[in-house]
């Protein structure tokens, strides 16, 4: 790999020994992916995965010491996935009790990020790209972010270009200025190499079709013809939010950072078919082979019969509208949750939420608003063992709970049972 | 005896037996339980991969495509070979993907912990090994299993 005189300096420690080892990581990190270079990240915010001050990361809070004691911080400010613990959020005292063993580094955790560069408002969320956030990268600027639900939002419908990066080499990115230039920040590697044709009756689930695509494309790009079909050519606040889920659906079912959909994210409107690799694969979903793959998911309950006790609805977090949505959506089957549901979503867009008519509405429901991360509190083992449903694919992959539609959703959480 | 040859990743030698997973390892699944509540021997605590569910990862020849999963796979890999919970070797049949590579140099770069990491093994590799089998592994990248 070709690098600057000023990246050599760093390699061979006339920056400090820890940006010396922070540069060894990324050059032979770069390497491995047949990286020509560095980049410079030009994007004006990071985003870290790792929210979580769990007990046993002693090794990582070392290592971020490490980089703290030698002034090696973030050059540029950074946002980070969800807090792991929100007392609106109730929970049981055994549970509590657990969560507190369980993220006992959580505030010492969170002093070392405000060092290393944590944003100082609304910092903790895994949809930092929305407006009421603020970290929202423009088309072409380069990323050094972590996060896969993130990734492939920023890459497919900004248009920003990150790799699908690992905790902690994001923020080496972020920690050097610059990124090994391989995969998803070239033109090559963001040319499609599936065709994914959709031929369904009706608008697909989102969360489905992106675990169809996910567990078919695995890693590599798909460009997406049909869809268009269902959400129209403009990317309005509506397919953005159903490319989100979509998104978040592919890259946790499989391993997606980013897709194309014709006539709809930036990329395939500028350059169009040109964006398929000769000798693409084929996919055709219809209504079948989504059924199909739902059927496909085990149920880890102890007992498949039980009643749900709580149903998580926003992973990853909620927008604005979508929260509006699902609002109205109780309101129309009766207007009362009778399973415990809690809506997830970022500080940010709970604040916006709360100056709306729609936040009594909500409260009225009995539904709980919350920042935290579902993911983490599935995490306690003692809530893993609780009947969980969600809406969420990514949340079933990680955790015991238990994916439904959104319809399917709604019909449970308004009756209180299946 | 079957000898194959792969990209050295991590820098080592090992003789260990061989563990198996045939589908993609979920790298924050299969340690989260152990890594969590103090299991030395890393018991595989990914429900999904009945290949090596509940099978200790430490000590072990990994044998694998890929990793799958959470973007935080990096950062559990380093965690775990810091805390001396990591598999004896990776080896992967695939080309390593970009987690697993974060998760190798991190370990191999910011902690003592020795763990040589082979990929592009190829697929024949990963027919041929099987749980319970010795492998062991050369600084040139040389794989030989029983």
């Amino acid at each position: 790999m070709k690098l600057t005189k000023e990246q050599k300096e760093m390699l061979d420690g006339k920056k400090g020994a820890a940006l010396a080892k922070v540069m060894q990581t990324l050059v032979r990190y770069g390497e491995i992916f047949g990286a020509d270079k560095m980049v410079p990240v030009t994007g004006k915010k990071g985003h870290l995965v790792t929210s979580f001050g769990l007990g046993v990361l002693k090794p990582v809070y070392a290592l971020l010491d490490e980089l703290i004691n030698e002034g090696a911080l973030s050059g540029q400010p950074f946002t980070a996935d969800p807090r792991p613990l929100d007392d609106n959020v109730p929970v049981n005292p055994l549970q509590k009790l657990l969560f507190k063993a369980m993220y006992s580094k959580q505030s010492d955790y969170e002093a070392q990020l405000e060092k290393l560069g944590l944003v100082r408002e609304n910092a903790f969320t895994c949809t930092c790209y929305m407006k009421e956030v603020g970290n929202t990268p423009k088309k072409g600027e380069v990323l050094s972010w972590a996060e896969s639900s993130a990734v492939v939002y920023a890459n497919s419908v900004l248009g920003a270009r990150t790799n699908r990066n690992s905790g902690i080499i994001e923020l080496f990115g972020s920690i050097a200025g610059f990124v090994p230039n391989f995969g998803l920040l070239t033109d090559k590697g963001r040319k499609a190499l599936w065709v994914v044709k959709i031929k369904t009756t009706k608008i697909p689930e989102a969360q489905l079709l992106g675990s169809a695509i996910g567990m078919k494309v695995i890693d590599e790009v798909p460009f997406i013809e049909g869809l268009d079909r269902w959400l129209g050519k403009k990317l309005n606040d509506r397919a953005k939010d159903y490319l989100k889920d979509m998104g978040a659906a592919s890259a946790s079912n499989g391993s997606v950072g980013l897709y194309h959909v014709e006539n709809l994210t930036p990329e395939a409107v500028e350059s169009g078919r040109k964006l398929i690799a000769p000798k693409a694969k084929e996919y055709i979903i219809d209504d079948n082979e989504l059924e199909y793959i739902k059927n496909t998911y085990p149920c880890i309950w102890k007992n498949a019969d039980a009643k749900p006790k709580l149903a998580f609805i926003g992973c990853p977090h909620l927008s604005l509208a979508q929260l509006k949505d699902w609002t109205e959506r109780i309101e129309g089957r009766g207007g009362r949750v009778k399973t415990r549901t809690v809506m997830t979503a970022s500080a940010g867009v709970i604040a916006a939420f709360e100056k709306t008519e729609y936040a009594a509405r909500l409260k009225k429901t009995g539904a709980i608003l919350s920042y935290i991360c579902p993911l983490m509190f599935m995490n306690n083992p003692l809530c893993g063992k609780m009947p969980v449903i969600t809406n969420s694919n990514k949340l079933r992959t990680y955790t015991t709970s238990r994916y439904f539609t959104d319809e399917e959703i709604l019909d449970i959480i308004t009756r209180g049972d299946f | 005896m079957k000898k194959f040859k792969g990209r050295v990743i991590a820098k080592g030698s090992v003789k260990a037996t061989a563990l198996v997973s045939k589908n993609g390892f979920n790298t924050l699944a299969s340690y989260q339980k152990s890594l969590m509540f103090g299991d030395e021997k890393g018991k595989c605590s990914d429900q999904n991969n009945g290949d090596i569910y509940g099978k200790p990862l430490a000590g072990s020849a990994l044998c694998l495509p890929q990793t799958i999963g959470s973007t935080t796979g990096g950062m559990v890999l380093f965690t775990a070979a810091a805390m001396g919970r990591q598999p004896a070797c990776m080896l992967f049949s695939k080309p390593i993907d970009s987690l697993a590579a974060a998760g190798a140099l991190l370990a191999d770069i910011w902690s003592d912990a020795k763990m040589p990491v082979i990929d592009s093994l190829g697929d024949n590799f990963l027919e041929y090994v099987k749980s319970g089998m010795s492998v062991e592994v050369t600084e040139e990248g040389v794989v030989i299993v029983e």
